[in-house]
C-alpha cells in the first residue's frame, strides 16, 4: 500500500520532558518549599522512634513543666514531665496515619460514588446517591464528627471513619464533576462504539483523566483532616490518651497556658506549618496541573 | 463491490429520535427536538452512502441510531439481518465488532492517557481477540494498512497532526474488521490537502476490504466526491436519495437545489439558481406541511399543510427518491 505519509511524526524528536519534580520546583518554588516540608513531616513521623530524645509515654516527676531548654528538654516538658518535643514528634506519626487512612477510606467511597453519579448523572442512580451526599453536608461539620465519634467511642479507628464522613462529600463533588465531563468527551462514546462495557468506561476512561484535579483536592483535604482531627482529640473525644496527639497536646497544654506556653506551642506550630504546607502544596499543584495556566 | 442480489447491509425503518420530552417535575412541558423524524434507508453491502445536509438536519443523530449508540424513540434498524433494536447487551456487544465509528475530531476521540498501541488493540481486547503479542502485531499491520510507520504505537495522540490523527482514528475502526464504519464528518476538521488523503485511503480500504460506509458531511464536494448513492437531509428527514453523479448534476429537490448551488464553482450557470436563504427552523417546533418550504423558491399550494412523501421517480438510468409535491403526481398542484 502506497499512501504519504503527511509530514513526519511531529514528535518524532521531541526531547524528553524533564523531569517533573525539577519542573514543578522551578515553577512552583512556594510548592516546592511545602513538598519539602511534608516530606520532613513525613520521615519524621516515621523516625520517630529512632530521632525523639525521649519516651513520648515516659513520666518525670521531678521535671515536670521544665522550661525549653532545660535538663537537655529542647521544647521543655509538660504537666507530667514528658519530653514535649518527642510527643510533637510522635504526634506527627498518629495525625499522619490517622490522615492517610482516612484520605483512603473516604477518597476510596467518595471517588466510586461521585464516578458512578457523574456517569450516569441525572439519573434516578445519580439522584439517590447525591442526595445521601448532600445529607452528608448538609449536617455542620463538628456536628457530624461530634456524632459519630461519640457514638463509636474514642478510638484512632472510630476517628478515621468519623473523619472519612467529612471527605467523602468533598471527594464526591470533585469526581462527579469530572465524570459528568468526561462522559460527554467523544473518547468515551469512541470506547462505547468499539464495545467498552460501563466498568471499563469508569475506569479506563474515566478514572485517569479526573486524578488530577483529585490530588489537589486530597492535598487540600489532608489540611482540612489535620485539623478535624486536632479538634477532635481536643474535645476529648479523638485519640484516646496516652497516645501522643496534637490536638490532645493543645487540650492538655490549655490549663497551664500561663505556666507552660511550650506545651501549646511547639505542636501548635507544628499543626500550622503542617496545614499551611499542605495548603500550599494544593494550590500549586492546581496552577501547575492546570495547562492554561503553563507560560 | 455490491453482490447482486444480496440483503443489504443495513435497513433503517422509520427510524425516529427525539430529544427532551420534557417530563421534569418541575420544568414546563417543551415539544420535543424532533432529531430524526421518520427515516428510510438502506446501505448495501460494499456501497458508501453519503448523508449531508446542514447542521442541525440530524445527521449524525442518524448516524448514532444506525449505531445504536443511543436508543431511537421508535423506528428499527436491521444489520444483517439482525434488528438491533432487540439485541440483547452480549449479542450487541458482538455486533459493535462489525460497525464502528469514525469521528470529527480524531484528538478528542482518543482517550489522552492511552497509548496508540492501547488505542488501537482496545477493540480487541474488548471483544477478546488474540492475545497480547498477536493484537499488537495486528495494531502494526493496521498502522501499515493506514500508512502510518510503526513507532507511532508508543507514542500518545497529542504527538501526531490531524491527518495522522484521523488515519489512526480510521485504523482503529478498522481492528475488528466491520462491515460498516460511520464516518461522522471524518474529513470536515482537517485541511484540504489532508481531506483529499483520507478520503482516498478511505476509499483504498473499502476496495481492499469490501466494507461499507455511511459518510456523512456537510460538504457535497466530499460527499459526492466518496460516495456511490446520497441522501440529502433537512430537519430530521430524508429530502432526497440518489446516486452520486445524479444529485450532483441533477438535483431534484429544492433543497438538494439549493445545496448545489451553494457550492462556489468556477462554472457560470451555478450562479443562476437560487442559493439557500435564512437559517434551518428549529427542531423543536418544525414547520408544518413540508418543512422546507417557508425557505423553498418554488413552493406551490400545499406545501404548508401537506408533508410530502418520499417517492420513487423517474426511470431506470435515474431512479431515485424525492419527498416534494413538484414531483408527486398524486398531490394536488
Amino acid at each position: 500500500m502506497s499512501i504519504a505519509i503527511s509530514g513526519t511524526a511531529r514528535a518524532a524528536h521531541r526531547p524528553r520532558a524533564r523531569s517533573g519534580l525539577v519542573r514543578f520546583t522551578r515553577e512552583q518554588p512556594l510548592g516546592a518549599i511545602a513538598l519539602f516540608l511534608i516530606t520532613l513531616f513525613v520521615v519524621v513521623a516515621v523516625l520517630a522512634p529512632w530521632i525523639a530524645p525521649y519516651d513520648p509515654l515516659a513520666q518525670d516527676r521531678v521535671n515536670i513543666l521544665t522550661a525549653p531548654g532545660v535538663g537537655g528538654h529542647l521544647a521543655g516538658t509538660d504537666e507530667l514531665g514528658r519530653d514535649v518535643l518527642s510527643r510533637s514528634l510522635y504526634g506527627a506519626r498518629t495525625s499522619l496515619l490517622i490522615a492517610v487512612a482516612t484520605l483512603a477510606l473516604g477518597g476510596a467511597i467518595g471517588l466510586v460514588v461521585g464516578v458512578v453519579s457523574g456517569y450516569f448523572g441525572g439519573t434516578w442512580i445519580d439522584s439517590v446517591l447525591q442526595r445521601i451526599m448532600d445529607a452528608l453536608m448538609a449536617i455542620p461539620s463538628i456536628v457530624l464528627l461530634l456524632f459519630v465519634a461519640a457514638l463509636l467511642g474514642p478510638s484512632v479507628r472510630n476517628t478515621v471513619i468519623a473523619l472519612s464522613l467529612l471527605v467523602i462529600p468533598s471527594i464526591n463533588r470533585v469526581a462527579r464533576g469530572e465524570m459528568l465531563r468526561i462522559r460527554e468527551e467523544p473518547y468515551v462514546e469512541a470506547a462505547r462504539s468499539v464495545g467498552c462495557g460501563t466498568p471499563r468506561i469508569l475506569i479506563r476512561y474515566g478514572l485517569p483523566n479526573l486524578m488530577a484535579p483529585l490530588f489537589v483536592m486530597g492535598s487540600l483535604l489532608f489540611a482540612v483532616i489535620l485539623i478535624a482531627e486536632s479538634a477532635l482529640s481536643f474535645l476529648g473525644i479523638g485519640t484516646p490518651p496516652p497516645t501522643p496527639s496534637w490536638g490532645r497536646m493543645l487540650s492538655e497544654g490549655r490549663s497551664q497556658l500561663e505556666i507552660a506556653p511550650w506545651m501549646t506551642v511547639v505542636p501548635g506550630l507544628i499543626l500550622s506549618v503542617s496545614v499551611l504546607a499542605f495548603n500550599l502544596l494544593g494550590d500549586a499543584m492546581r496552577d501547575f496541573l492546570d495547562p492554561k495556566q503553563r507560560r | 463491490m455490491i453482490v447482486p442480489g444480496a440483503t443489504p447491509l443495513v435497513e433503517a425503518h422509520d427510524l425516529v429520535k427525539h430529544f427532551g420530552d420534557g417530563k421534569g417535575l418541575l420544568t414546563p412541558r417543551r415539544p420535543p427536538v424532533r432529531a430524526v423524524d421518520g427515516v428510510s434507508l438502506t446501505i448495501k453491502r460494499g456501497e458508501t452512502l453519503g448523508l449531508v445536509g446542514e447542521s442541525g438536519s440530524g445527521k449524525s443523530t442518524l448516524g448514532r441510531l444506525i449505531l445504536r449508540l443511543i436508543e431511537p424513540t421508535s423506528g428499527s434498524v436491521t444489520f444483517d439481518g439482525h434488528d438491533i433494536a432487540a439485541l440483547s447487551k452480549s449479542s450487541l456487544t458482538q455486533l459493535r465488532k462489525r460497525m464502528q465509528l469514525v469521528f470529527q475530531d480524531p484528538f478528542s476521540s482518543f482517550n489522552p492517557r492511552m497509548t496508540i498501541a492501547q488505542v488501537l488493540t482496545e477493540p480487541m481486547v474488548v471483544h477478546g481477540m488474540g492475545d497480547r503479542a498477536s493484537r499488537v502485531k495486528r495494531a502494526k499491520e493496521l498502522l501499515d494498512l493506514v500508512g502510518l510507520p510503526s513507532f507511532a504505537l508508543e507514542r500518545y495522540p497529542h504527538q501526531f497532526s490531524g491527518g495522522q490523527a484521523q488515519r489512526i482514528g480510521i485504523a482503529r475502526a478498522l481492528a475488528t474488521d466491520p462491515d460498516l464504519i460511520v464516518c461522522d464528518e471524518a474529513v470536515s476538521a482537517l485541511d484540504v490537502s489532508v481531506q483529499a488523503q483520507v478520503l482516498n485511503l478511505l476509499k483504498e480500504v473499502q476496495r481492499e476490504l469490501g466494507l461499507s460506509y455511511l459518510f456523512i458531511a456537510h460538504d457535497l464536494n466530499v460527499v459526492r466526491y466518496i460516495s456511490d448513492r446520497v441522501c440529502v437531509m433537512y430537519l430530521g428527514k430524508l429530502a432526497e436519495v440518489a446516486h452520486a453523479d445524479d444529485i450532483s448534476e441533477r438535483p431534484r429537490h429544492p433543497y438538494s437545489q439549493a445545496l448545489m448551488a451553494s457550492i462556489p464553482s468556477p462554472d457560470a450557470h451555478h450562479q443562476l439558481r437560487t442559493p439557500l436563504a435564512g437559517e434551518i427552523p428549529s427542531p423543536r417546533r418544525p414547520p408544518s406541511g413540508c418543512r422546507f418550504h417557508p425557505r423553498c423558491s418554488q413552493s406551490i399550494d400545499g406545501c404548508d399543510r401537506d408533508e410530502p412523501e418520499l417517492l420513487t421517480i423517474g426511470g431506470s438510468g435515474d431512479a431515485r427518491s424525492v419527498a416534494c409535491h413538484l414531483f408527486d403526481p398524486t398531490s394536488a398542484r
